[in-house]
């Protein structure tokens, strides 16, 4: 699950915060400790260590002193908005690269993903060609 | 604080060149990876440190004092070997014994959790025990020794994935309850990628590479594509490898990548691809070697 591509430390911040965004973390919840994440990634607890220290420079998490780690009230709602801020960048334009690179136009990726998510079609109307308004809105 | 420092430290065996002016220093409580080929100068440099060698020129200093038939030094510090010999006929329980004589922060009770973990036969003259069973004798000693500086050359041979793998968590967690300065020489980089906060790399005798290991991480980058695109973009960079497959280049280069390089990559439709620590201290060594074929005056 570790990648070599980015800095271990923030690849531990991301996973706190994937806690979070699920909901296994809630607010006021303890965080896992420096050395219960270092043990549990197998890596060194100064690596473990930078990366809490991220989340709590972000407002994330904050410290109580001689409690430990806990979630930030409202880390939840902030995360979320930063997420959903650099969905289109993060996952609908490489999907549209591909998609572009195998033939598949923006109409045949909403079908897929209509099918994918079990959601009906619109009823079709002879002119069904604002299919493509809602993509344009996400293409950067 | 630093709890090690050596200065312009040289060690010359009749014809060779085992240590070549090195200067380098470890601080407290951080694990090191000191990581090279064989015959760079890894055991030659541990084993100055630990007083069973002496530099030619250059000093060595440890808690600030010079190490050698220093008792004050020697107490605080396990070197853990990978020859390691042993009285003839010593069981394991008496090199635990005198193990636990000498090192003042023993814990007994850990080392008999890692008798068990490593399922170490305790009646079986060490000789007569496998290498790997030979090899956990030494990782057990210096884990359960708590040494303040506690060096660990090459400690796994013999060991499977399994033990190593026990090794590595062991000594994580007890770390992380007793910090203490780690020097792990290995050869299994990969291995050992996430447990070190620092590399050092030595090569040929000379320091190669000391730094901390996320830093080491970025430093260098791999770009994969069109070989005139890819020859475009390295020009002027540091190339250390090259391999072609057909049109196709892959190209490791050092140096951060900028913003800007990322956009321009992503112009002319190049990959980047990470250079794990491994393939970064494998090529680094290669190309410290094709400098000095070029005539690096050594």
């Amino acid at each position: 699950m570790i990648d070599e591509g980015r800095p271990l430390f923030v690849q531990i911040a991301e996973s706190v915060e994937d806690s979070i965004v699920d909901g296994s973390l809630g607010d006021d919840d303890r965080a896992p400790s420096t050395n219960e994440l270092a043990a549990f990634y197998r890596i060194n607890p100064a690596t473990a260590a930078k990366g809490v220290n991220m989340l709590v420079d972000k407002g994330i998490l904050v410290k109580r002193r001689g409690i430990g780690m806990f979630v930030a009230p409202g880390a939840r709602a902030a995360l979320l908005a930063e997420r959903r801020e650099v969905f289109g960048a993060r996952f609908v334009q490489p999907l549209l690269d591909e998609a572009r690179a195998l033939g598949l136009s923006p109409e045949d990726l909403v079908t897929l993903v209509r099918e994918r998510a079990d959601v009906p079609a619109p009823a079709p109307s002879p002119a069904s060609a604002p299919a493509t308004t809602p993509m344009e809105g996400l293409e950067r | 604080m630093t709890v090690i420092e050596v200065q312009h430290l040289t060690k010359r065996y009749k014809d060779t060149l085992a240590l070549d002016d090195v200067s380098v220093s470890f601080e407290k409580d951080t694990i090191y990876g000191l990581l090279g080929r064989n015959g760079a100068g890894k055991t030659t440099l541990m084993s100055i440190l630990t007083a069973q060698n002496f530099g030619t020129s250059g000093s060595a200093r440890v808690f600030g004092e010079d190490p050698y038939e220093n008792a004050r030094v020697l107490s605080r510090i396990c070197f853990v070997r990978e020859s390691q010999r042993y009285p003839e006929d010593a069981l394991p329980t008496h090199a635990f014994r005198m193990a636990s004589l000498f090192f003042p922060n023993w814990d007994q009770a850990f080392a008999e959790e890692l008798i068990a973990d490593f399922e170490l036969p305790l009646k079986t003259r060490i000789k007569k025990l496998s290498r790997g069973q030979l090899s956990a004798v030494g990782v057990i000693i210096g884990l359960a020794s708590r040494a303040e500086i506690t060096f660990f050359d090459e400690p796994y041979l013999g060991l499977d994935a399994v033990a190593r793998q026990l090794f590595y968590d062991r000594l994580l967690a007890d770390y992380a309850e007793h910090p203490r300065t780690i020097i792990l020489s290995s050869h299994l980089i990969d291995e050992v990628a996430n447990l070190i906060e620092r590399v050092v790399v030595i090569d040929g005798g000379r320091i190669l590479l000391d730094d901390e290991t996320d830093a080491v991480r970025s430093r260098a980058a791999t770009i994969v594509g069109d070989q005139a695109a890819v020859d475009l973009f390295v020009t002027g960079r540091e190339v250390i490898h090259r391999e072609n497959l057909g049109r196709v280049a892959s190209v490791t280069v050092l140096g951060d990548l900028t913003a800007d390089d990322r956009a321009a990559l992503q112009a002319s439709d190049l990959d980047v691809a990470p250079v794990s620590l491994q393939q970064l201290v494998v090529r680094l060594t290669q190309h410290a070697a094709r400098g000095a074929a070029k005539g690096d005056p050594r």
